[in-house]
């Protein structure tokens, strides 16, 4: 069942999507990880992982295509070529956590295109990021096994 | 299951059911671990532990990049990357 990026989507079954959606996020990762591979040099490690990171990104937003939010955002920042950053501490302020911080809002700074998000639409797209994620980590997991046996 | 109604008011109108139904289903997502050290699944907590699970999932993505890129260091073309291909599909 291919997912290609298109506005009516399989909305009402999302495992759907995630399954044609595994083949094109694996091939486009190794793609990129077989460029990768032939354009480094043999320094800076650095580098190559920072390139890796960003391929990874990479094949989780195509293989959602534009029909999430989250995605349409990351392609946009990936094609702006701006820097991937996601904020690791809550705030640079040394204020404790108050027990009524706004959650959402934290959320909001995780999830990409967070900002113009209302309540709703943040918690759903939260969960389908939230799916790819997990199977894009799983993918980098299984590539690296494969690799080090 | 108790939720919370965070104090700002999102802008579409949407039922207690269906943010009801929204967190069950996010928290469905939350890997067994962490959904274990919630009792009750109020709303505020639920965000929380969304919130630190995406973190640590940003810290693997990072963690498998470097470790991938050492590992390509030791890598030369040919064979490796052809059994790459056939794991990858095979799994």
């Amino acid at each position: 069942m291919e997912s290609k990026s298109s506005t009516t989507g399989n909305r009402d079954n999302p495992n759907r999507n995630l399954h044609g959606s595994k083949t094109m996020m694996a091939s486009h990762f190794l793609r990129a990880l077989f460029r990768i591979q032939q354009t480094s040099t043999s320094s800076s490690s650095a580098g190559r992982s920072r390139r890796i990171r960003r391929a990874a990104y990479a094949s989780m937003a195509y293989s959602a295509g534009t029909r999430r939010a989250w995605s349409r955002a990351l392609l946009r920042k990936l094609r702006s070529r701006a820097r991937l950053r996601f904020p690791r501490r809550l705030s640079r302020a040394a204020t404790p956590q108050r027990r009524d911080m706004d959650q959402a809002q934290v959320l909001r700074k995780l999830v990409p295109g967070g900002p113009s998000m209302d309540d709703c639409k943040l918690l759903e797209e939260t969960a389908d990021y939230i799916r790819f994620l997990t199977t894009q980590v799983r993918l980098m997991q299984t590539v690296m096994d494969s690799i080090s046996s | 299951m108790p939720v919370e109604m965070s104090s700002r008011r999102s802008s579409s109108r949407i039922s207690d059911e269906e943010i009801s139904e929204l967190i069950s289903k996010l928290q469905s997502l939350l890997p067994e671990s962490r959904r274990r050290s919630m009792s009750r699944a109020s709303a505020a907590k639920l965000l929380k532990e969304t919130c630190s699970y995406i973190k640590s999932l940003h810290r693997e993505v990072d963690d498998l990049s470097d470790r991938l890129s050492d590992l390509m260091s030791t890598m030369d073309s040919g064979s490796p990357q052809a059994e790459i291909i056939r794991s990858i599909l095979r799994s």
